[in-house]
């Protein structure tokens, strides 16, 4: 950075007492936001007219019954969807297609049962990007190092082929594979929905463990409200494709905005 | 302009029947003594093919008949002498002897039958009549003695005619279209039907030729008019099919007793020969699949990514594949002439449906879930194709490759009729001299290397295909 840049960018930043408050350079205060989108496929609107936004190191849990559009929000995102009408911003400018490939190295993107590449082992699959990169493959070997403890991946499976693998560890390693550039963003769209309950609880443990540590910015996908409060500060409940209410899980439950979101959180206590 | 004539060969052409091998081998060997130097293009698919490599300059000459030509190639032109000028080509005086079509029946039936002539024939409409599928076409074949004779389509068959001759001996036909020189006629004990009105035009033999060629070659061309009588030529046709005698020999023989003339006619020997088809046919077969696989792969990941325009890539292909091989390689000679090269467009374009289908069928098969990983990675489109999509479909591809590969060795084998050689070189001339020996000569190589290529390809699936995509552990 040159001086000369960086001492432009102070002042405007800060800015003179004249100007109005507002998102600046240097402080970006959502990482993601969107104002009006709609997405419908054919005549049925799955998602929108919605507005929402994700503050900078939060985890977000987006929850709702099936069909409610979670999924559809995510991809929006990382724009493997992209809306009909309405803006995604994300960190301050709207995602353009000439760019996108570089954004999608900032956002992990994890989906259920993993969807590893199953001609590639773990390390290849983990190391893809990292390698077409050009990174040296001594830091790629401390990265993958890393990788292995913060998803308590053990280390006799980086040789191995997907198939060789459980659900739990594919998940895993999904998540290694995710994180290997360290982006600021992580995506989970169902990241424990084809898990077996013992399975599930260790590696929900593992995520609130690395999300703690990681500081990164998440948005998952759950239906699952009590995984939603273990996991994420702040829930999203949506009803065919627009926000029924958002705030902590706990809120959801004490003061329910109509008799909807009441019988979501119900339906929840009742199940085991 | 003749001094760059004269630096190549010159190519004389012959049909698929003997009669015409020997006549062409006795014109090339002819060329030969007197220096100018010929080569004899053997055993091309058909009077079409023959016709249009001639105007197309691929060949020089080849033996044909004076009805055929008025009849077939130029329409029922009258003067052919002034049609075939304005051409660039002329007939020359005839080669001494009229081999004319005729129907041919076995003696003892046509007795039985009381059958003399077509017109009697034509009364007894049960019999069941195998013609040459050449002869039911031509103007002057089948549709003439149906409109002179009031012929009816019902008993008729189409089938080759060496074929015919053995359905003949074995009852299975009552009678087939023949030539009044086939040696057949004496050797199976045939009586030839009198054509009592007229129908068929006259067929002298003569070396149709382009109207420039050198001085030296016109000379010995007109050294053999008028020097083959028919006996002479039944007696030669006789010699190859029945003595199997090779025509080589046949016509070294001919030239020194009648004219004079000494000659080789030297053969090959059988292991040289395998040899030499196995070259050919392999050149054929690798050429033309290497040029699909590096246009098919890339196109069907086209069809793939754009998928209207991909349905009527994946149409046309399929059209493609429906049209009939022999109609393919004849529609090539105006733009590629004869030889190798046209054959080899024609395989290579056989060759695409199976690998485009392969690559297409492989693209759309990946789980959706992988592709959207995949594309998440934030990776170039190049990218995913080459280390995701491509690894992910090679199964699929190589399948594709290994269908076409084996499609294309079988279907190489009619190379052999616009003469690129191969095995079905063997299987021609074995079919033409009713000789089983020669046309497993070609068959069974042909087979064998279609096995040879399944296991290669195996063995090349083995190396390529992710071990991630294989079965079992």
């Amino acid at each position: 950075m040159s001086p000369c840049g960086a001492g432009g960018e102070v002042p405007a930043g800060r800015g003179s007492p004249g100007r109005p408050a507002q998102a600046t350079f240097g402080a970006v205060t959502a990482v993601f936001e969107m104002a009006g989108v709609v997405k419908s496929y054919g005549r049925a609107v799955v998602v929108g007219p919605i507005d929402f936004s994700v503050p900078p190191g939060t985890t977000t849990a987006l929850i709702g019954p099936s069909g409610a559009g979670k999924s559809t929000l995510l991809r929006m995102l990382n724009g493997l969807i992209w809306p009909d009408s309405g803006t995604v911003r994300f960190r301050g400018r709207p995602l353009d297609a000439g760019e996108l490939q570089e954004i999608r190295r900032q956002i992990g993107y994890v989906v259920q049962g993993g969807a590893l590449f199953p001609h590639l082992d773990v390390r290849e699959n983990v190391s893809l990007v990292a390698r077409w990169l050009h990174w040296h493959p001594t830091k790629i070997a401390a990265r993958i190092e890393e990788l292995t403890a913060i998803a308590r991946l053990p280390r006799d499976a980086l040789r191995r082929l997907p198939r060789q693998l459980s659900g739990g560890q594919a998940q895993r390693v999904s998540l290694m594979r995710a994180l290997m550039l360290d982006p600021e963003v992580l995506l989970l769209d169902e990241p424990l929905g084809a898990l077996d309950p013992m399975t599930r609880f260790d590696l929900q443990e593992d995520l609130r463990d690395a999300f703690a540590r990681l500081k990164k910015t998440v948005v998952m996908v759950t239906h699952d409200l009590a995984e939603a409060a273990f996991l994420a500060a702040r829930a999203v409940l949506l009803r065919d494709g627009r926000i029924a209410q958002e705030g902590p899980v706990e809120e959801l439950a004490r003061a329910p905005a109509d008799e909807f979101v009441a019988r979501f959180v119900r339906a929840h206590r009742r199940s085991p | 302009m003749i001094g760059l004539a004269l630096a190549v060969a010159l190519q004389v052409g012959s049909k698929q029947f003997t009669e015409s091998v020997i006549l062409a081998e006795i014109a090339v060997q002819a060329l030969r003594s007197a220096g100018v130097e010929a080569d004899h293009r053997r055993e091309l698919g058909g009077t079409r093919v023959l016709w249009e490599a001639l105007r197309a300059r691929q060949i020089d000459l080849y033996p044909e008949y004076t009805g055929t030509i008025v009849e077939e190639l130029l329409g029922g032109e009258r003067d052919f002498a002034g049609a075939l000028d304005r051409l660039g080509m002329r007939a020359g005086g005839g080669l001494g002897f009229e081999d004319t079509y005729a129907i041919g029946m076995r003696r003892l039936e046509a007795d039985r039958l009381g059958i003399r002539s077509l017109s009697d024939l034509a009364r007894h409409r049960q019999l069941e009549i195998g013609l040459t599928n050449e002869f039911v076409r031509r103007r002057d074949g089948w549709p003439r003695l149906r409109q002179v004779y009031g012929f009816s389509d019902a008993h008729v068959r189409g089938m080759q005619h060496e074929l015919a001759y053995r359905a003949l001996r074995s009852g299975g036909i009552a009678a087939t279209d023949l030539y009044s020189t086939d040696a057949e006629i004496q050797a199976s004990d045939l009586v030839v039907l009198e054509d009592d009105r007229r129908a068929f035009p006259r067929y002298d033999a003569v070396l149709l030729r382009r109207s420039d060629l050198p001085d030296a070659a016109a000379r010995v061309l007109a050294r053999l008019e008028g020097a083959i009588s028919a006996r002479e030529m039944i007696a030669m046709n006789a010699r190859a099919l029945i003595e199997r005698v090779p025509e080589a020999q046949v016509a070294s023989d001919f030239l020194r007793t009648k004219l004079g003339i000494a000659s080789s006619g030297a053969s090959r020997d059988a292991l040289r020969r395998i040899v030499g088809r196995t070259v050919e046919h392999l050149f054929l077969v690798a050429v033309s699949l290497a040029a699909a696989i590096a246009l098919a792969i890339p196109l069907g990941v086209f069809a793939w990514r754009h998928a209207r325009m991909g349905q009527a890539i994946l149409a046309l292909a399929g059209v493609i594949q429906t049209i009939p091989s022999l109609a393919l390689l004849v529609f090539m000679i105006p733009l590629l002439g004869i030889g190798a090269g046209p054959a080899i467009v024609a395989l290579f374009l056989y060759s695409l449906l199976p690998i485009l289908r392969g690559t297409h069928a492989g693209l759309a098969g990946i789980a959706p879930e992988l592709r959207e990983s995949a594309e998440a990675l934030g990776l170039p489109r190049s990218e995913v194709l080459r280390r995701i999509e491509l690894p992910l479909a090679a199964p699929s591809i190589l399948s594709g490759i290994k269908t076409a590969a084996v499609i294309d060795v079988g279907t190489a084998t009619l190379g052999a009729l616009i003469g690129a050689g191969g095995y079905g070189q063997s299987i021609l001339t074995g079919i033409r001299l009713a000789d089983t020996g020669l046309i497993l000569e070609g068959a069974i190589p042909a087979g064998v290397m279609a096995l040879a290529v399944q296991g290669a390809f195996d063995l090349i699936e083995r190396a390529l295909v992710p071990r991630g995509l294989r079965n079992g552990r």
